[in-house]
This record gives structure tokens, sequence and C-alpha cells, in this order.
């Protein structure tokens, strides 16, 4: 479980550092300006719109899929405890792994 | 100021950042989130998310080294992820709904609390209460390594223990740090663990937390590529050079350095958000 963790965390920063280069080289002349709040999620700032943009090698939506895939890593240790605790038979453990599991799929529709 | 200035010098912040965050234990997100604010002017909802991601990152780089020592329960682990979990997305709610002026008063205010830990470690370890019935129910015990042997615990006082952790999740969500220095708190100080296995849990559990709230504020589109791209980068560095490679001997004189700053950002966190900065 420990190498899953560390493959995640390496995986998803050449991910997002590939996307980081790219975008430098697209628009580093352009102006940084985060100063407000856009309520409004730009196509690379969601799920659905990061994996669009990734087939068109937009920079910010690989970086977007590099931050995804870092999500994914403990997603997927919560994913091994549920299967890991079902084996073992312990099944008091397999069920509390199953809630934290459906809390954090339910965080990704919460926002909207 | 251009995305290329911007990135770089939000990089070498975030290694600083991410350095200091490992040496003291705090994590990188209480200095990173202030000064992106404070100096770079990025929207306070934008910094909150390029940390959480920061702290995915560290934690679970660090998590994966303990697993295999042997230090973290998996099921306290395991069983407390429901509390953090559930107040992440609380928090992550109440970030939506709260005016950024709160959120940077909280902030500070939580920023002064840790300055407060770094340089005090409080003593308030509660007297043990024989039979842990629920505990071993529960199965919330184990044995860790130490020189000899093995040596074996049991959690205590259990929905004290759950209650912080819920209230370390809210806070993690809210303001975007991995809040550490909260669920070891609980976990030794509260729960009776032993020290180790507290610090090194907390680690495991502090992705798992920061993943709930991640989750929220990606669909609301809180999280900025170009944002979290170099504070991700930059701390994940500063901090795996910082537990790594570093060996500090005045650890004193860095914990008094680092207290200092963070005083001085909490100062101008609580400022802002008084004023109606945010």
């Amino acid at each position: 479980m420990g190498q899953m963790l560390r493959v995640g965390v390496s995986t998803s920063a050449l991910v997002v550092l590939a996307g980081g280069i790219l975008y430098l080289q697209q628009s580093r002349n352009s102006i940084a300006n985060y100063q407000r709040f856009n309520e409004v999620p730009a196509a690379y700032e969601t799920v659905h719109g990061i994996l669009v943009g990734v087939r068109h090698l937009d920079a910010q939506s690989l970086i977007g899929l590099g931050i995804l895939l870092l999500i994914a890593t403990p997603i997927c240790r919560v994913i091994f405890g549920v299967v890991g605790f079902s084996l073992l038979r312990d099944r008091f453990y397999a069920v509390i792994s199953a809630i934290v599991l459906i809390i954090l799929l339910f965080s990704f529709s919460a926002g909207r | 100021m251009s995305v290329l200035w911007f990135t770089v010098g939000v990089f070498f912040t975030s290694i600083l950042a991410g350095l200091l965050g490992a040496l003291t234990g705090l994590g990188g997100g209480v200095v990173i989130i202030p000064v992106l604010c404070l100096l770079f002017k990025v929207d306070l909802h934008y910094a909150i998310g390029a940390s959480l991601i920061s702290v995915i990152a560290t934690s679970s780089g660090a998590a994966a080294a303990y697993v295999r020592e042997g230090y973290s329960n998996i099921r306290i682990g395991m069983f407390l992820e429901v509390a953090t979990t559930a107040g992440a997305l609380l928090g992550a709610y109440l970030t939506a709904k709260v005016s950024g002026n709160w959120i940077g008063v909280t902030f500070g205010i939580v920023l002064l609390y840790s300055a407060w830990t770094t340089l005090h470690k409080t003593l308030l370890r509660q007297i043990s209460r024989s039979p842990h019935t629920w505990a071993i129910r529960l199965k919330l015990k184990g044995s860790y390594p130490v020189t000899g042997g093995k040596e074996d615990y049991v959690a205590e006082h259990i929905s004290a223990g759950f209650w912080i952790m819920f209230v370390a999740g809210t806070l993690s969500g809210l303001l975007g740090i991995g809040s550490g220095a909260v669920k070891v708190l609980a976990m030794d100080q509260v729960m009776n663990l032993p020290y180790k296995v507290a610090t090194t849990t907390s680690n495991f559990m502090i992705g798992v937390t920061a993943a709930a709230s991640t989750g929220f504020y990606l669909s609301r589109g809180y999280i900025l590529p170009g944002v979290a791209m170099p504070v991700m980068l930059g701390v994940l560095a500063g901090s795996l050079v910082g537990s790594r490679f570093l060996v500090i001997t005045h650890v004193k004189v860095l914990r008094l350095i680092f207290s200092t700053v963070i005083v001085g950002l909490a100062v101008q966190m609580i400022y802002s958000g008084v004023t109606g900065r945010f």
C-alpha cells in the first residue's frame, strides 16, 4: 500500500510538471490575475472539462489531470481498505471504509 | 505580474513553505495561504484550493514511508476518517457560504494557536480509565515497533477523540490546511496513543481528509491550475528536502523563527479580514 501511495504521488507530480512546462510555454507573458473569484468555473476547472481538454493537449487541463490523479491516490487507498477488510472477514471495518468512500465520492457532486 | 514571474515566485515561496512545514511538523499550508493572499494577491478561495492539493501530495508521500515501518494504525485511521471526512465536507460547504473576511479572521486565530503549540508543548494527557470495552470491541488497538520488540496500546476516550477529529476535518475543509496539529492532539493527548503512532496515523489521514474537501472545491471550480501547479510542486519539493536531507541542530531557534513568521501572518490575516479586504 505504501508503494501505491508513492507511485500515485510521483505520477501526478510528473503530469503536473509536464502540464506546467507546456503552460509556461503557451502563456508566460499573459497577465496573472487571480484576484477575483470567478463564479462560473472555466472548462479546465471541472472533472468533465479536464478530460475533454486533455485530448486537445490543453496545458491547464493537463495540470488538472495530474491533480485528479493526486486526489485518486487517497481514494484508491480507501477502496483498498474496503477490499482488504472484506477479505479479512472484518465486516465492521469493511463497512467503515465503505462509509468513508461514499463520503469521498459524494464530495465530487456536492459542490454543484 | 506576468504568468512566468507569478509561477516562479510562487514556486520558490512554496519550496520555503514546504521546507518549514516539514521541519516544524505543521505542514506547508499554514504559510502558503496567507502569502498567496497577502503577497501575490490571489483570491482566498483559490489559495485554499491550491494549498489542499499540496496537503494531499505531502501527506501521501510521507505516509508511504510510515506504513512500511509499521507505525500507523490503519483501523484507527479509517475509523476516525469517518469523522474527518464528514467534517471536511461541512468545512468546504461553509467556505462557499461564509464571507472571505470571516475565513481570514478564523485562519488568523488558527495560526496564532499553531504558533502557540509550536513553542509550548501542551500537556493535558488525561488520566486513563481501565477497562476500554468499546476500544477492544472496535479493535482500536495495536502494537508498534520499539527497540527490542513490540509494545501494545489501546485507544481511550473514543467519543471525545472522534468529535475532535470532526472539528479537525471542518478546519481542514474550511481553511485548506492539513490540521495535523489538531489530529495529533486528539490521538496523542486525548486517546492516549503513543506519540509515534499518533503522528504517523495522522499523516495517513490528512490525505484522505483533504481529498474529501478537494472533491467539493473541484466541483465548485476553486482549483485553478495556474495557482495549484507551482504550489503543489514547490511544497512537495520543499517537504521532501526538509524531511529527508536536512538535519537541523537548532530546532529551538527554528521554532522561534517559524512562530514569529506565523504570528506576523496571523496579524495580517486578521487585520485584512476585519477591514474587509478578502
